[in-house]
């Protein structure tokens, strides 16, 4: 770790417009990759019910809860509707080397 | 069929209602948002199964729409003969039935690709049932989360003992319906009921009240339809098809769960998957896929015959036919009455 950032994974470890977990001291987050291969992360779980949003579905930048189709923003964070309320927290993130960054915001 | 029966543990009284003891017992025993099995399916497979596609959905909608047209008109037209019977029971049946599955699966927001498609489907679908689209979305959300799991789950359609009068009524929604008229004038003054409040979160209420309202006005506007025209032909139409169209609702939904475990984490142990004619297939949107779509509810409804091939060799056999379905479903329930805690025991492959 070097200013904060962690190293994640590689980043072909992602498919393009798809999102795997990744956990780091004690807590779970959710990588994504979109289709123009930029990388987003989120905090790994919904805030509905606590459901591993890497088990979802990424289309056109929304990422959807496996459980209750709840739909974020993987960009921004946004809650979009029913039944998600409150948005996810997002972390930066940094492609460097083929290798992917985090930063827990 | 490779289905056992068992008596389970010594019966007590359950209390279904979602603010009793059985609801502080469901969570203190960690059954409330627990993690439930899956089928291991490689992510690849899930990514391709979980696709959305507006195509299925708008052939089928259109098909729906046109069948709507073509038996409505020909029961006007032959409106004061017998020969409208049988196009009132065919409109009845898309109407007051098939409008379940339709709420069910744009519910999710599987069914079309396009969110405004689903949301428009299910706007129209949850009218036709009578089911307030607020109200129904985080009931079954919470359906979801905690299926069949007494003091949780809002949708157990046979709690134990259950009651075969209930349910007899409600082949023509007799029983739920008025229920659900009922609480149409509760939300309209601007409350709910407090088992809804257990569920639906304080952002959303307004909706609950403002579609309410909405639905009184529209039946108004049907009533005031029928005095103007000395018919009743206008509410054979538009809500009364909810009851006398409703049967094929009840017919597959208690395929599902009933009869079936309570208070279980797998839904290979308390959901059904029925093998289905193509009718009730397109009728029902392959909802008799019934553990497939509990345990990866994100797949539609279209992907549900692949999803099944994809994880069948790790459930119970499905059962070949609804009649199948239900040669075990009504004993169950009648052993129920006198036996309540008496259910069905899936084998797991496993165990078989």
């Amino acid at each position: 770790m070097a200013d904060g950032w962690i190293d994640a994974c590689a980043a072909e470890d992602i498919d393009a417009e798809d999102v795997i977990r990744f956990d780091h001291a004690g807590r779970t987050f959710a990588i994504y990759r979109l289709n123009d291969d930029t990388y987003f992360a989120t905090d790994g779980l919904c805030t509905h019910e606590k459901v591993h949003l890497a088990d979802g579905l990424v289309m056109d930048g929304i990422i959807e809860c496996p459980k209750h189709n709840g739909r974020f923003d993987v960009r921004t964070g946004e809650a979009k509707g029913a039944p998600v309320c409150i948005d996810l927290a997002t972390h930066k993130v940094k492609v460097q080397g083929g290798r992917v960054f985090l930063q827990i915001g | 069929m490779s289905t056992t029966v068992d008596a389970a543990v010594a019966f007590r009284p359950r209390d279904y209602s979602l603010t009793g003891p059985d609801t502080e017992a469901a969570i203190a025993r960690g059954l409330s948002q627990a993690t439930w099995y899956t089928c291991p399916v490689p992510r690849k497979q899930m990514k391709e199964l979980m696709k959305r596609s507006d195509g299925p959905a708008i052939r089928d909608t259109l098909i729906w729409f046109a069948s709507f047209i073509v038996t409505g008109g020909l029961a006007y037209y032959f409106w004061a003969t017998w020969w409208c019977v049988p196009f009132f029971i065919a409109y009845g049946v898309l109407y007051g039935s098939s409008s379940d599955s339709r709420w069910h699966e744009c519910g999710h927001g599987t069914a079309f690709k396009t969110r405004w498609m689903n949301d428009v489907v299910y706007h129209i679908a949850c009218f036709m049932i009578l089911r307030e689209p607020t109200v129904w979305r985080w009931s079954h959300t919470r359906h979801h989360t905690d299926t069949i799991i007494v003091g949780r789950d809002p949708e157990i359609a046979s709690p134990r003992p259950p009651s075969i009068g209930t349910l007899l009524l409600n082949l023509f929604q007799l029983k739920s319906g008025p229920v659900a008229i009922k609480k149409l004038f509760i939300h309209a003054t601007g409350r709910l009921t407090a088992e809804e409040a257990t569920f639906i979160p304080e952002m959303e209420r307004w909706k609950v009240f403002l579609v309410a309202r909405i639905y009184l006005a529209l039946f108004a506007l049907v009533i005031l339809a029928c005095v103007w025209t000395r018919s009743i032909l206008p509410a054979m139409f538009v809500g009364l098809p909810t009851f006398y169209g409703g049967f094929m609702t009840l017919f597959f939904g208690l395929t599902q769960h009933a009869g079936l475990a309570e208070d279980v984490l797998d839904h290979r142990l308390n959901a059904r998957t029925v093998y289905m004619n193509p009718v009730f297939r397109f009728l029902y949107w392959n909802m008799n896929y019934h553990v497939e779509h509990h345990m990866f509810p994100m797949v539609p409804y279209h992907a549900l015959p692949a999803l099944h091939a994809a994880i069948k060799a790790d459930c119970p056999t499905p059962y070949p036919s609804t009649l199948a379905a239900y040669r075990e479903i009504i004993p169950a329930l009648l052993r129920q009455r006198r036996e309540p805690s008496y259910f069905v025991r899936r084998p797991l492959p496993a165990a078989e």
